[in-house]
């Protein structure tokens, strides 16, 4: 985890799951493969709460490379990143959208 | 193909127990991340955007049926049911889960390969001209040279810790398909007014943030002393180059620094240090390596096949791939045969697990059991007699892969790009994609003739975007994806870095600003000229103006 620059909010936390890889999101209970589900930071103090359980988890060897990434809510209010390398993180290959989770979960 | 002995079955099968000791000791916390990552590095695991990435080395992309079967069968059951093969004729597989990756070493052991030396400060996997052993044109088979630096290589005590990764090329014919001038050292056979065969030495190319063109360090290096010189650039190039800087630490920019003179005299004076018996090879364990690359049991055919001739005459799509994708043979009556995996609208270099199943049963019935891996990111049958060239064609179009376009417009060199990797500042693959579909017509690729591009997705150039004729950079410009096009590069012995013909352009804007540097081509080629040989004779300024006009357009 790198010492970042603030990250704007809102934002959500990102994270490679440690054994699979898979791109992982911290909710209000745990991590999710599932991007609808993360939980979203909208003030300082959650982002701040946030950035506390990405460094327990890589200390309890359960994520690796987590980040916060700021984000916007589309219409059915689901969080997409501002920026286009987290919105490729988050779907899934462009080419193919029959892999990642643009096809497990319908994120566009 | 050579085949481990059991000092290499030994070896490779200890790596793996070891590196699976190394995974259940990193998911027990015993190890920590910074500690494991230099350890999975080391054996081919790097961590992309959406998955772990495993990278197999395929030693000078030469590989059997039965090593293409089990990527195949790895890429079925552990990844997503394909494989990417690189420009270092490696293949990746972008989906596998790190608890599996033990397994899937176990698997490649067993049909004696691995993913050591993809990844890491040290001597990288060696890549060869895929036609080695079978090009008319050759002067000697590299491939024994090849596995000759791989063995003493791997594991080197002394360069296992370079100051950065080190690239080594090797061909055998005076025409460069392995763009040696691109590598850390590249290795050309070469014959001397004498009529001895030994080795041209280049050293310090490279691409990256940094390109440069290989310089000659030895014009003619004796074939026996090869390994005690290799050692003489290394150890110079290991106290030498610079630790400090990771941007500066490759051996060009000490080469550049200190001039290509001064760096030969600073070798010259190693090797002369050197005890050479001691290092170089024994002749004996040289003739044992070449043993395993004698040419396989040809059969005596005349030059020309009547029945091959015929069944180009009566069918133009057919003789339209054969005069594309073959290459001539040093053996009458046999031809290599490139398979292109640039199908049109495809991803380039990919290949499905059903693809490479159907190119292992053709090699084990056309080609002797045997596959080539090309840097331009193909594969090759390099032993099809011509009168099978039509069976085979018609077998490779039933499996997908008989698009006749290898050294054409659509044979795009692509890099993964931001599609999945974690370093891509921009994607690849799907610019590769547009390209292809804009110059999909067949005539007009036959019209247009031999024309690189190469795309990468960032600075470090995996996809060779310096050295492409049309060369296209993926780069991030105030929050969105932008490509920089340059042209007049050159991955062969005519090897040249390509200049930027203007401002970077968006994705939508590429297709048509390749099209007007085409046409530019088009309309001012002399008879015969090919698109590279015409940007040499009329310099970059005709295509900036078409490039900037268009640019100008959009702008406007």
């Amino acid at each position: 985890m790198s010492a970042q620059k603030k990250t704007p909010l809102p934002a959500i936390l990102l994270a490679n799951a440690l054994l699979d890889g898979d791109v992982v999101f911290r909710t209000a209970s745990g991590w999710s493969r599932d991007p609808r589900e993360a939980l979203v930071a909208e003030d300082e103090a959650t982002a701040n709460r946030l950035l506390d359980e990405a460094r327990a988890a890589f200390a309890r060897n359960e994520v690796v490379d987590a980040d916060l990434v700021d984000i916007t809510r589309d219409e059915a209010g689901v969080p997409v990143p501002n920026h286009f390398r987290e919105r490729f993180k988050v779907k899934g290959p462009s080419h193919r959208p029959d892999l990642g989770k643009q096809a497990e979960f319908g994120v566009r | 193909m050579y085949r481990y002995d059991e000092f290499d079955e030994a070896f490779v099968r200890e790596r793996v127990a070891q590196f699976a000791w190394q995974v259940k000791r990193r998911l027990d916390g015993s190890l920590t991340d910074d500690e494991f990552k230099p350890l999975r590095l080391k054996n081919g695991v790097y961590l992309q955007l959406h998955a772990y990435m495993l990278r197999i080395a395929i030693p000078y992309g030469t590989l059997s049926s039965r090593q293409l079967r089990q990527l195949a069968l790895i890429g079925e059951k552990y990844d997503r049911g394909y494989g990417h093969f690189t420009t270092r004729q490696n293949l990746q597989f972008n989906w596998p889960k790190l608890r599996d990756i033990p397994e899937i070493l176990g698997l490649l052991a067993d049909v004696e390969m691995h993913a050591i030396q993809t990844s890491g400060n040290c001597i990288r996997n060696v890549t060869a001209d895929q036609f080695a052993g079978v090009a008319a044109d050759e002067i000697e088979d590299p491939r024994p040279v090849a596995e000759l630096i791989r063995q003493w290589s791997t594991l080197h005590p002394e360069f296992d810790y370079l100051p950065r990764k080190f690239k080594i090329a090797v061909t055998g014919a005076p025409q460069d398909r392995a763009a040696i001038a691109a590598h850390d050292i590249g290795i050309g056979v070469v014959k001397n007014d004498a009529g001895a065969v030994g080795y041209r030495i280049l050293v310090g190319g490279g691409l990256g943030r940094t390109p440069m063109i290989g310089k000659v360090v030895r014009d003619f290096l004796p074939k026996a002393d090869l390994l005690a010189y290799l050692e003489a650039i290394l150890r110079v190039y290991n106290l030498e180059g610079r630790r400090d800087n990771k941007y500066k630490a490759r051996v060009k920019i000490l080469v550049h620094e200190i001039g290509i003179d001064e760096f030969r005299a600073r070798v010259e004076a190693e090797f002369a240090k050197l005890d050479g018996p001691t290092i170089n090879a024994d002749p004996e364990e040289v003739a044992r390596i070449a043993a395993y690359f004698a040419p396989p049991a040809y059969e005596k055919l005349p030059p020309v096949s009547r029945a091959y001739e015929a069944m180009k005459a009566a069918n133009p799509a057919f003789a339209a791939w054969a005069e594309i994708n073959t290459f001539p043979h040093r053996q009458p009556g046999y031809s290599a045969v490139t398979i292109s995996l640039k199908g049109i609208g495809e991803a380039p270099g990919d290949a499905t697990s059903d693809q490479m199943c159907a190119v292992a049963d053709l090699a084990d019935q056309y080609s002797f059991s045997e596959i080539r891996v090309t840097h331009a990111q193909n594969l090759v049958l390099p032993n099809v007699k011509q009168a099978d060239l039509f069976a085979l064609w018609q077998k490779l179009g039933a499996a997908g892969i008989a698009e006749a376009n290898v050294g054409l417009i659509t044979d795009i060199i692509s890099c993964p790009g931001l599609d999945y990797c974690a370093l891509a500042t921009a994607r690849s693959i799907p610019i590769a994609q547009d390209l292809a579909k804009r110059f999909a017509d067949l005539d007009q690729q036959r019209n247009i003739g031999p024309l690189n591009i190469k795309i990468s997705g960032c600075i470090n150039a995996c996809g060779h975007h310096h050295v492409g004729h049309i060369g296209i950079l993926g780069l991030e410009k105030r929050g969105a994806e932008s490509y920089q096009i340059t042209l007049g590069g050159d991955a062969t012995e005519n090897a040249a870095i390509g200049e930027i013909i203007g401002p970077g352009i968006t994705a939508e804007e590429v297709p048509d600003a390749i099209e007007r540097l085409v046409s530019v081509y088009l309309a001012e080629r002399q008879a015969g000229e090919t698109f590279i040989e015409a940007v040499r004779r009329l310099g970059l300024a005709p295509f900036k103006a078409a490039f900037t006009k268009e640019a100008a357009d959009v702008a406007a």
